[in-house]
């Protein structure tokens, strides 16, 4: 059995154990790579289906093509899309590219804060209409108990000591120094009443391997990752003004496999574009203890 | 469904075998973080930057650089000095894509090494060549066989420090030796390292040219890479069985994971625990050529059957004509233990093999084994960190394996509080009270007669769930009363609903059966149990009355009609039997008020699907 194979299928034994699990369970979609792969893993797991919502966390600093690529995916995959955003934060321009704070303050307050509101349903939750092709304000929302999330172990340290099912407190904390076990094929599904789950079945997978599998089952992405004629493209996507394209000429999914199997980028983290992690004293272990995703 | 673009070629051969996972484990301070940062530098699998960032960070503060660091990356680790979780990371040999787990040493991690080891191919203990076998190193050889790591080599480290003195390796090796053969455990390879110089990790030492065997690479590129139980009998973990019809998806789906054994359209599986029966029509897949057969390990498989069949998650599915799973409440188990409070008798916990899950209880132990010492003792319970041999017992039937078909059947956890305690494996079946009736239940099950109308179909058009409720009390309690005021309700509302006392049936049914007394007992229960099943077949929702029901009559009718769909109530202050009941109902409660609570009790079940009140 080839390694994607292998890796499809524990992911997909993950992602029908969450949906077994949890009856309030969503999945976060930031529409780059991985959690794009993810949703397609859902798909296979659900023969075609993805059924539970998709939340995604609205900076309002992203790349305008990545929300036009995700608006199409909902409607031509029958998503169910959620977004959610600090609107506080962003109205008071209380941000990094308004020059009110620093950038891992910017992305505990958009990301970090916008997600903890929007999964605990305390903040405003917007749901696409399938029939509208609008989004619209959601009422009675409830507490999300199981979150998937994108996360690999290869990203960065902190991510490399997560479990597949990981338990977070009331506050979305992470305490690395207490996680549960967790081995052979059985995970905590199990959790106490106002705590959550983070749910992790990508952990296993590299950057490259994420790539092979978009190439074997021809699953779209957008075209940011690709360079479009100017030699550069995003390896990794955030929001616009702490997100850096690199230097690239590879123009579809074969050349960015090559580029990283033999390439110039073998050796080049992947997350070098993101500032926000060289902030964080090059890993992203403090925002990830307060539930960064 | 398949994607036009999709690409089938097979992957290009850097990516060809699946990647070997490789657990780096040992006693603390024994140097396994170094040795694993050591790997990763000489085999050129760091990427560009992350050794000078991470010597940069040890200059800021103050701290002498070491391979250990590159690994222990979060903060807490860097300011304590020892890995607190399993950290993974990836390198390539020349030969093949490794992840190597860096599991914790400290005896307060425990729980994190066995986290990282369970998932591993083969494991490298480590041993300090200055500090010798320690705790941890036993502990740790003792947990990865239990946890089913076979290939196992041993890294006596930091001989740079012993001068790379033969004497103080072989000595090690003496004393190791003899600890793994009194565990019955085998080791490949003993060698002789250190982390910090670089010695027999990627290359070749030339300070110990006594030493003749492979370097760790050479022994990791040796590994074999666990075959997927392909010849063994067939076994189906039943996750969940899927049906969309929202998105207008007629197909009911057994979805799953195939762990043993190979599965083809027109099979005839049977299912265990309920032991029902039918024919597979087609294997179902997204994005994937149309298939006639999968195999165990192969990628996310689901399956339609010919007839439509009632069954749920944490069933078995196996092959007509091959062994079939285990089932029983009752089996002992070896196990170990990770949680601070101990595990111990009379106390609820759950327990979990592959996709099944019940509640369960400590029946005994038959004796824990100290995993350093291997003390053995007969205490009633077991604390952290001790491996012991136990009798479980469960709450209801589950199908299991025992050792020899595949370890995924065979592996249960125990789950406390919310959290995996520990885990184990099933040592041996034993009888429970309802040996003798299951199998009359699995030969019912593999004939019965199947309608064309699904329980599905009956479920939605009736708006309600099939299922029993059994309400019991003294001669003196109410029960009867709630029950006929219960169904008078229900009915006038629209629910499908039907009362049968005891009475009504030990004079009919029952009526030619000449025994009396306890040890026809059973005998009546059983019969009363598959009359019941008969009409929640037919999607009724059926109260029954009897009196002073017992713990083993309410099992017996638990093991002939599907078990979640029985719902126990005793009426009256104090529970004159051993039974367990769902919801007990006061003396002092009036009719009207019980019915109340009653049907919020059906409401929260699931059996009653809209409140009308």
């Amino acid at each position: 059995m080839d390694q994607l194979t292998q890796l499809e299928r524990k992911s997909v034994y993950i992602l029908r154990e969450a949906y077994s699990a949890f009856k309030s369970l969503c999945m976060l979609w930031s529409v780059g790579k991985d959690s794009t792969v993810l949703v397609w893993l859902a798909r296979k797991a659900f023969f075609g289906h993805v059924p539970f919502p998709l939340v995604h966390i609205d900076t309002s600093f992203k790349i305008p093509e990545m929300i036009a690529y995700r608006d199409r995916l909902a409607a031509e995959w029958g998503l169910s899309i959620i977004y959610g955003q600090n609107e506080g934060a962003i109205a008071s321009r209380q941000t990094f590219p308004d020059g009110a704070i620093d950038r891992i303050a910017c992305c505990a307050a958009l990301k970090t804060e916008a997600l903890r509101q929007t999964l605990s349903g305390k903040g405003k939750r917007y749901r696409f209409n399938q029939a509208t092709r609008a989004y619209e304000v959601e009422s009675n929302p409830e507490p999300f108990t199981g979150v998937i999330v994108g996360a690999r172990a290869d990203e960065e340290g902190s991510r490399s000591k997560e479990r597949y099912f990981s338990p977070r407190d009331y506050e979305s904390a992470w305490r690395v120094e207490d996680q549960p076990p967790e081995f052979w094929n059985q995970f905590n599904t199990d959790f106490a009443p106002g705590t959550h789950v983070r749910i992790h079945p990508l952990l296993d997978w590299t950057e490259l391997e994420v790539w092979q599998y978009i190439r074997r089952e021809g699953i779209p992405t957008v075209s940011l990752y690709y360079d479009q004629g100017d030699g550069k493209r995003y390896r990794s996507l955030g929001c616009a003004p702490c997100t850096a394209p690199i230097a690239s000429t590879a123009r579809n999914v074969d050349e960015v496999i090559e580029e990283l199997r033999s390439g110039r980028l073998k050796n080049v983290p992947e997350r070098s574009g993101r500032a926000q992690d060289e902030a964080d004293g090059g890993g992203l272990e403090r925002l990830r203890r307060d539930g960064y995703m | 469904m398949r994607d036009p673009k999709a690409n089938w070629e097979p992957a290009p051969a850097a990516a060809a075998g699946p990647r070997v996972s490789i657990a780096v484990v040992g006693h603390v301070d024994h140097g396994k973080s170094t040795v694993v940062g050591r790997l990763l530098a000489d085999t050129h699998s760091l990427p560009d930057g992350k050794l000078a960032q991470v010597k940069a960070l040890c200059e800021r503060t103050s701290k002498p650089f070491e391979y250990a660091f590159i690994v222990d990356a979060l903060t807490d680790e860097r300011s304590q000095g020892i890995t607190i979780d399993a950290a993974r990371t990836f390198f390539s040999s020349a030969k093949r894509d490794y992840v190597l787990i860096d599991a914790p040493g400290h005896i307060e991690f425990l729980k994190n090494m066995v986290t990282g080891a369970s998932r591993a191919d083969a494991a490298l203990l480590v041993i300090d060549a200055r500090e010798g076998v320690q705790q941890n190193s036993k502990r740790h050889g003792y947990l990865l066989s239990m946890l089913g790591v076979q290939q196992i080599a041993v890294l006596i480290s930091k001989m740079d420090l012993v001068d790379y003195a033969r004497e103080a390796f072989e000595q090690i090796v003496r004393e190791y030796r003899t600890f793994l053969g009194q565990i019955g455990v085998r080791v490949l390879h003993f060698i002789p390292v250190s982390g910090a110089r670089g010695d027999n990790l990627a290359s070749r030492s030339a300070q110990m040219d006594w030493y003749p065997g492979p370097t760790v690479l050479e022994m990791l590129d040796d590994v074999r890479v666990s075959q997927a139980n392909v010849d063994q009998p067939m076994r189906f973990l039943v996750q969940d069985v899927y049906k969309f019809t929202r998105s207008g998806d007629e197909r009911r789906i057994v979805a799953g994971e195939i762990v043993s054994g190979r599965l083809k359209v027109g099979d005839q599986v049977v299912f265990y625990p309920s032991g029902k029966s039918a024919r597979v029509k087609a294997i179902e897949g997204f994005n994937m050529p149309s298939r006639m057969e999968v195999r165990a390990a192969s990628s996310a498989v689901g399956f339609t059957l010919e007839d439509q069949i009632y069954i749920t998650r944490g069933e078995v599915a196996s092959l007509l004509g091959q062994p079939r799973p285990e089932v029983s409440t009752r089996l002992r188990a070896k196990l170990f233990w990770l949680a601070p409070a101990p595990l111990k008798p009379k106390h609820e916990y759950l327990l979990r093999i592959g996709s099944a899950k019940t509640r369960m209880q400590l029946e005994h132990v038959v004796r824990v084994l100290d995993a350093v010492t291997l003390a053995a003792s007969d205490k009633q319970q077991v604390d952290r960190h001790e491996v012991a041999d136990c009798v479980l017992e469960l709450k209801k039937g589950i199908a299991f394996d025992v050792l020899s078909v595949t370890p995924e059947t065979g592996r249960f956890v125990i789950v406390g509080d919310h959290r995996i305690c520990g885990g184990g494996i099933v040592q041996e079946r034993l009888d429970d009270r309802q040996s003798e009736t299951r199998e009359k239940v699995f030969l019912r099950n593999f004939k019965w007669e199947r309608s064309d109308i699904t329980p599905e179909l009956r479920s939605e058009v009736y708006n309600q769930k099939p299922a029993l409720l059994l309400i019991t009390g003294t001669a003196q309690s109410q029960r009867k009363a709630l029950a006929k005021g219960l169904e008078k309700r229900l009915f006038a509302e629209g629910k499908t609903v039907y009362y049968l006392g005891m009475g009504s049936f030990l004079y009919g049914v029952d009526a030619d059966e000449k025994a009396h007394g306890p040890e026809a007992r059973v005998g009546h229960i059983r019969r009363l149990a598959e009359v019941a099943n008969i009409l929640l077949d037919a999607g009724i929702l059926l109260i029954v009355t009897a009196r002073e029901l017992r713990r083993e009559d309410v099992e017996t009718i638990k093991t002939v009609v599907y078990s979640d769909d029985v719902h126990v109530v005793w009426s009256g202050d104090s529970i004159t039997t051993d039974v367990e009941c769902d919801l007990q109902l006061p003396d002092d409660l009036d009719v009207e008020s019980g019915i109340g609570e009653l049907k919020t009790f059906l409401h929260k079940s699931g059996v009653i699907f809209k409140p009308n009140w």
